[in-house]
Order: C-alpha cells, then structure tokens, then sequence
C-alpha cells in the first residue's frame, strides 16, 4: 500500500515535470523529408534544388523569396535602380549579423560575389552573376576578381553595375550562388569552412549536424533580424532515396513533409492521404530535341510530323499519372506578365493531328515504302522510358519505325554536350529565377545546352531585341513571347510536358504554400 | 604460421596494385563525366571544374598523382560532393555497415548452422522440411521484397520499429536492416550446414567413433561439426567482405548512411575518386578475408598446416 501510494505520487510529479516542459518549453521539431541530400553546404558550390532549400534557411540573400515565392527584402532593407537599369544600389539591413554577432556588410557580398566568379573557386553556378559588370570575364581568368562591378560604398551600402538591363536580376539574387559567405571563416578553414562547428552564416537557422545520408539538423539562429516570427526551433532536413520507403515514413510521422512520391502510386496515396498531397504547376519544362543539322531532321515538317502525333494528353495521364502537366510551349504558365507562346496545334484534336501529321510526312515523301526511320535516346529512368515507349506506339499507325536507346544520366547528357549523333532525345529544364529568359536562352546558339544545335537569325533577333528593352518590362516580354513563337513555328525544340511539384504535407504543417518555384522556407512555416 | 601471414601480406601488395591500376583506366572507359548533368554546364566554368581535379591534365599524369596519394594512404577528394573528401565518407558510413553487416552474419551463422544441424540430424522429418522449406524461401526472395514487408508491419502496423532512418544507431534502428541482411545468409547457411552434416555424419571417422562408443553429443559437436564447418567457414569469409561493405538496397530502403550505396552511386555518377575508394575497401576486405579463411583451415581441419 505505502509503496503504492509512493510510486503514484512519484508518477503524477513526473507527469506534471513531463507537462510543464512540454507547455512552457517544448521545442517545435520539424521532419523536412527530402528526396536527395545536397552535394555541398557552401554556396559557391551548389547547384542543386535539395541544396538550394537548405541554404534559403541557412544563409540570406539581398533578396529573399516569401511563403509565395514572391521577391522581398532579404539582407537588403530597399534598394534603388538607375535610370537605365543598370546600377542597382542595396541598402543593407540595419543590425542584420551573422550568427557569431558580426555585422553583415556590403564588403561580405563584395567579397562573396567575387569568390564566385573566381576560377579557383569552381562554381556551377557562376553564371548566376554573369550579368554583373567583369563577371564573366573573371569567371574565364580574364580580368582579376577584385575588378568585379560591385562595390562597398560604406558598410550599409552595395553598388552593382550590370553589363546591360537585366529585369530579373532581382529574381536572380534568390539563387543560394549569389548569398553572402563570411570571410575571416572562409580564410580561416578554407574547404571546411561549411562543416558544423565551423560555419557562419546569417539565415534564420544555423547548421547543427550534417551526416551526409542521415540527417541535416538546423537550429534557430536567435540573432536573425526577425527571429521572433519564426516558429519551427529546428528542422532536420532527412533525404530519403526510396520514394516507397518515404512515404511510409511519412505515414508513420517520422517525417512532417517530404518533397517526392512514387507518381506511379499517384491515384493510391491521393485516396489515402487526401488534401495532404500538393500537387501543381512548377516552372520546369521536361522536353524531346531533335538534332536539326542533320538530315532529315533539318526539314522543320518532320520534326513538326513526330511533334504533332505525339500524345500529350496521353502521356501525361497513362504514364505520368497526372503528375505532369501536357506542355506545347517551352515555357511553362505562371510567369507574371509574360504570355506564353505555343505550337499552332495546341487547341486541335488529337485525331485532326495526326491526319495532318500523316500528310507532312507524305509530301516529305515517306510511306509504308520508305519509312522514317527514328532513335529515341533517352536517360535511365522508369518514365522516361515508358514515355519513349508510348511515343513510339503513337508513331507507329504513321509508319514511323522508332527504336529506343538507353543510356545512364552521365553517358546520355555526355553524349548531348559533345554534340555526339542521335535523332530525338530526351532532356529537361527547371527553372533557376523566374523569367522566361531561363528557358529560351538554351535555345540560342552559343547555349552549351542547345543539344539541339537550333540556329535561327529570327530567334536570335528577337531574343537580342528583348535583351537590349530589358529596361521596359512589357516591352521585353512581348519581344521574349515573339521569340518563342519563333522557336515553337521552327520546331526548335518538342516540348512534351510540364513538371508539376509533388509534396506530402502534414496536417499539422502551415504555410507550406504552394507556388510554382516550389519555395518553401522554414521561416514562414509553422507547426501545430 | 607468422612466416605464412607474412608472405600472403606481401603478395597482397601487387594484387592491389594491379586492381588499382586496372579499376582506374577502366572506369575512365566509360563515357560521360562527373559533371555532366540535366543542365549542362557553360564551357568556362566545366573547365575550372576539371581544372580544380585536374581532370584537364593527361591520364597518365592523373594516375600518377592518384598513385601518389593512395601510397600516403587518401583517397582524394569527392568530386559530388566536394566539401567531403573519401577518407570521411568511408571513415562516417563504414562503421555503420560494418556493424549491420557483422551483426547479421553473426546471428546467420550461429543460427543458421544450428537450423542446418537439427535438419541433418532429423534428415527427412518434419523439421528438416520446415527447415529446408525456411531456406528456399529465405534465399529466393529478394530483399527489396523483404526490407518493404518488415516496414509494412513492424513499422506501420505492429508500430514496434521506426519505419527507417539510423536514430544516431538506436537499437531499434538497428533491427529491420539486420533482418533483411540476415536472413538470405541465414538460408544459405542453413543449407550449406545441413548437407555438409549428412555428409560428415556418413563419413568413416564418424561410424569409427560411434563404434568406439562416444556418446551422441561428443559424436556430434566434437567429430562430426569440425567437418562440417570446412564449406561454412569457406562461404563465411567472402560472405562477410559484401556484407560489412554495406548494401544499397538495404541502406536506400531503410536510409541508413552507410557505404553500401556508393558503389552503385559513385558508379553512375562518375565520381571517380569514390570508386576507386570503393575499389580499394572492397579488394581490402577480400583479401583479408581470404587469408582469415585459410587460417581458419588450419585451426579446424588437422589435415591443414602452414608451418
């Protein structure tokens, strides 16, 4: 009896202990499942949207993206543009630190910008300030770093000087490539100056723990200017490779959202999960290239044949499950202001297509006697192949002899840089900022990415036109959207299809927007 | 003995060295690079790439400084994922597939020679076809069959075990990989145990001391397991160098971070320096294991001496 009662009243105090810590203190733990880990914590060295989600958190550009994806001010309070366009001068936050408690100044992003654009560095993505006065030049061992166009006027104060008006410079500084990088950090341990421990930084979270395939813990940084809005204490960021896998995870509470599902399942986790699963628009682009130097691929009605009877409707649905978005234009919907120009077939049947597709090919002069033979190549992928397979059972009734060819990522997109020969291949854009700039510029002839070596005078007119009205918005995008046109009349590149965002999110989970640069910073989200 | 360790070290040197050599000219057979990508890069900045790895340099030059660095025993930088070099990535994810790995061999030796023994000495009884029945189960599903069910049930439903994840090495963590990695080596054993039992059991030494009227537990664990255990300890030792090197699929399905995945990822992803790492951990362990086995011989089998 007397034990009893001694063991009660020890476990109603412990109950209350437990109640008391979790009312007063509990510490708001956020499991951000994720589909890969990031190849690097140092800005200068990433390139990938898993490490650009880590490092919104961690580091704070001038510019920032909120919970829609919409451009505020970051490290920058305001800015100011010149009456041309091309100098942009920040005034940097008052009182903004890094998380040791030094001042974030405008010689940190002097500094920083021109570490990117130095060679030693190798940074992927240098070209994120290649509209900076120098950049480039610096970037191919030209001109010295420090003669990059930004400069310190005081501590509060960043100049940048541009090569010419570029509109979606602002865009361009959400990019983790453009964030500032603490200097006496960066000198003092040089290649480790990311590993936990070592690194500073100036976001609302600092890195705690990295165990590459395990987990990325970050924690609130209480010195962010506006630490007293953000709610989530910490996130661990936990990258999962088995899409499967994850979802049980998922299922299971041991992640709060993850950023990936098997699309295959689509019809089965939305029967499960309900309005858990966020599925929409993303500015990316998944598309076939022809190689249009060579026969018969340089006759724009050939590649306007296949493009006509490929199915979109039906890929998008069969294979894809509705995770895809049929495209016809190379630039995905929801860019503001700019109208996106498609293939003049957009609005016909399916049927009506491929009777007009047939007739472009007969008057090209083949038939069953002399049929168009054509190699589908294509990356290691579950979909990507089904997506070829379909594309060939769609040519078929048109007497179009396809053969598919396989290759892993690196031999595929090795193949494509060096301008090997191929047919029709498979290739894909996500956006990097948001501006149609992104998808059209690999169109042009000097693009490293022009796979499909599309040269057009009309297309390169129009897209040096645009470049040069950069200072008038309307202007430039009804010059990039004319450009398009362009390259969707000339066949320069068979869209297919538009990615779509696939996020699982937790009731719990709140502003978790959905946008189409599928942005979600751990500042704005909250957890109940 | 010693003299007989000794000389397998140094023939270890050269085999490495050939495996080495070979492995490096081979991989660069293979076309593509370690940057190229989705979306490729612009010229100037993939050649300040090359150029940090000195991938711009000839070959030769290029086997040479690896030469040189593997002799000062690093394995050079990862080209995916710079901010590591080989040397951490192996030093964080090989003593977790060690320990997952080491543990299942463990627990699939011991329990699976014991399965094997009670099948041979009950040979065409009802134990011996569950046993037998165990192990043509256990060796034909494959584990990405496997590890899917164990989560399925111990995670979600029974809700005994995390559905993945390493939990900073839980105990619990722990349990669902080590399952999965045992239980095919599990039926091998048992299979491989039970018919080297029935055919120790038949030998003529056994009938000599059963006649000379030992009791059944000395006939068995004394005479007939020491013969037994020769194509045991045979499978044990090659078996253990995959194991402890980790498996992808267990580590992809459960998120373990161990090395398993990078002999298929550095692979795929050209990351050159990571598979020569690989290369040279794997021919490590095997040849450690090999020797580890033939002196086991020795140690089992009186017919067997090194001196």
């Amino acid at each position: 009896m007397k034990i009893q009662t001694g063991l009660k009243s020890w476990l109603v105090g412990c109950t209350m202990l437990v109640m008391t810590a979790s009312g007063a203190f509990a510490e708001v733990v956020y499991n951000r499942g994720s589909s890969a880990d990031p190849e690097s914590l140092d800005p200068h060295k990433t390139s990938t949207t898993y490490e650009a989600d880590l490092l919104r958190d961690i580091f704070m550009g001038l510019v920032v993206q909120d919970a829609k994806a919409e451009l505020i001010p970051g490290a920058a309070e305001s800015w100011t543009v010149s009456a041309d366009g091309t100098v942009y001068t920040f005034k940097l936050r008052a009182g903004a630190t890094w998380s040791n408690g030094d001042p974030v100044t405008a010689g940190d992003f002097v500094f920083a910008f021109q570490r990117l654009q130095d060679p030693a560095t190798a940074a992927e993505y240098a070209s994120m300030l290649y509209p900076v006065k120098n950049a480039e030049a610096i970037n191919q061992g030209k001109a010295k770093p420090e003669e990059i166009g930004a400069k310190a006027i005081d501590d509060m104060t960043l100049e940048v000087t541009l090569n010419a008006p570029t509109p979606y410079f602002l865009e361009m500084l959400t990019h983790q490539a453009t964030y500032p990088v603490h200097r006496a950090t960066v000198e003092k341990f040089g290649n480790e100056w990311t590993k936990p421990g070592n690194i500073v930084s100036n976001g609302a979270y600092t890195l705690a723990e990295f165990v590459p395939n395990d987990h990325i813990k970050l924690v609130k940084n209480p010195k962010f200017y506006d630490a007293a809005n953000v709610q989530i204490d910490t996130v661990n960021f936990i990258p999962n490779e088995d899409r499967s896998a994850a979802i049980k995870r998922y299922e299971a509470g041991e992640l709060d959202t993850h950023d990936d599902m098997p699309t295959e399942q689509l019809a089965d986790i939305k029967a499960k999960f309900g309005d858990q699963v966020h599925i929409g628009p993303y500015l990316g682009t998944y598309y076939y290239t022809f190689k249009t130097d060579k026969s018969p691929w340089d006759n724009v009605n050939i590649r306007r044949a296949v493009s006509m009877a490929i199915d979109r409707e039906f890929i998008a649905e069969k294979v894809w499950g509705n995770s895809m978005i049929p495209s016809y234009s190379m630039v995905p919907p929801g860019i503001t202001g700019y109208e996106t120009s498609t293939f003049d077939y957009a609005e016909m049947s399916q049927i009506d297509r491929e009777d007009a597709a047939k007739k472009l090919l007969t008057e090209a002069g083949y038939g069953p006697d002399k049929p168009l033979k054509m190699e589908i190549r294509y990356n290691t992928s579950e979909n990507h192949k089904n997506t070829a397979v379909a594309i060939q059972e769609q040519l078929k009734p048109l007497g179009v002899e396809v053969t598919l060819l396989n290759t892993d990522t690196k031999t595929h997109y090795g193949h494509l840089e060096q301008k090997g020969d191929f047919d029709i291949a498979r290739a894909g854009w996500i956006a990097d900022y948001k501006d149609p700039e992104t998808f059209l510029g690999i169109s042009r002839k000097a693009s490293a990415n022009n796979y499909a070596q599309y040269v057009s005078a009309e297309f390169e007119g129009l897209m040096d036109k645009a470049a040069a009205a950069g200072g008038n918005s309307g202007e430039r995008m009804k010059l990039l959207s004319q450009a398009e046109a362009v390259l969707m009349r000339d066949h320069g590149q068979i869209p297919l299809l538009y990615y779509s965002y696939h996020n699982l999110v937790s009731a719990k989970i709140k502003g978790f927007e959905d946008n189409v640069m599928n942005v979600h910073p751990t500042r704005f989200i909250r957890k109940e | 003995m010693l003299r007989y360790v000794l000389k397998r070290f140094l023939t270890a040197i050269p085999t490495l060295f050939l495996i080495v050599t070979i492995s490096f000219f081979l991989m660069r057979v293979a076309p593509g690079g370690p940057f190229n990508q989705e979306k490729g890069l612009n010229p100037v900045i993939k050649a300040n790439l090359e150029r940090q790895f000195h991938l711009d340099e000839p070959l030769v030059m290029q086997y040479l400084y690896y030469l040189n660095d593997l002799l000062h025993g690093n394995l050079g930088p990862s080209y995916n994922l710079p901010e590591f070099t080989v040397n951490e990535l192996f030093a964080k994810g090989l003593p977790i597939s060690i320990q997952l790995g080491a543990t299942a061999l463990f627990l699939a030796l011991v329990f699976g020679s014991l399965m094997g023994i009670a099948a041979a000495l009950r040979q065409n009884k009802s134990a011996d076809y569950a046993v037998i029945a165990t192990a043509t189960a256990g060796s034909t599903i494959p584990s990405f069959v496997i590890a899917p069910l164990i989560q399925l049930a111990f995670g979600l439903g029974l809700k005994w075990l995390p559905v993945g994840g390493w939990g900073d090495g839980a105990f619990i963590n722990k349990v669902g990989p080590v399952l999965t990695l045992m239980l095919p080596q599990l039926a091998i054993v048992a299979r491989l145990m039970r018919g080297s039992m029935i055919e120790s059991l038949r030998s003529h030494h056994i009938r000599t001391v059963r006649a000379l009227g030992l009791s059944d537990y000395a006939v068995i664990i004394r005479h007939a397991l020491r013969g037994a255990l020769l194509p045991i300890i045979s499978y044990a030792g090659p078996a253990a160098a995959a194991l402890i090197t980790g498996s992808i699929i267990v580590e992809t399905i459960f998120a373990i971070p161990g090395v398993g995945r990078y002999f298929v990822e550095a692979a795929l992803n050209r990351d050159y320096t990571l598979v020569m790492g690989t290369v040279v951990v794997i021919a490590i362990f095997t040849i450690l294991f090999n020797l580890i086995v033939d002196l086991l011989y020795a140690v089992v089998d009186p017919r067997v001496s090194y001196d």
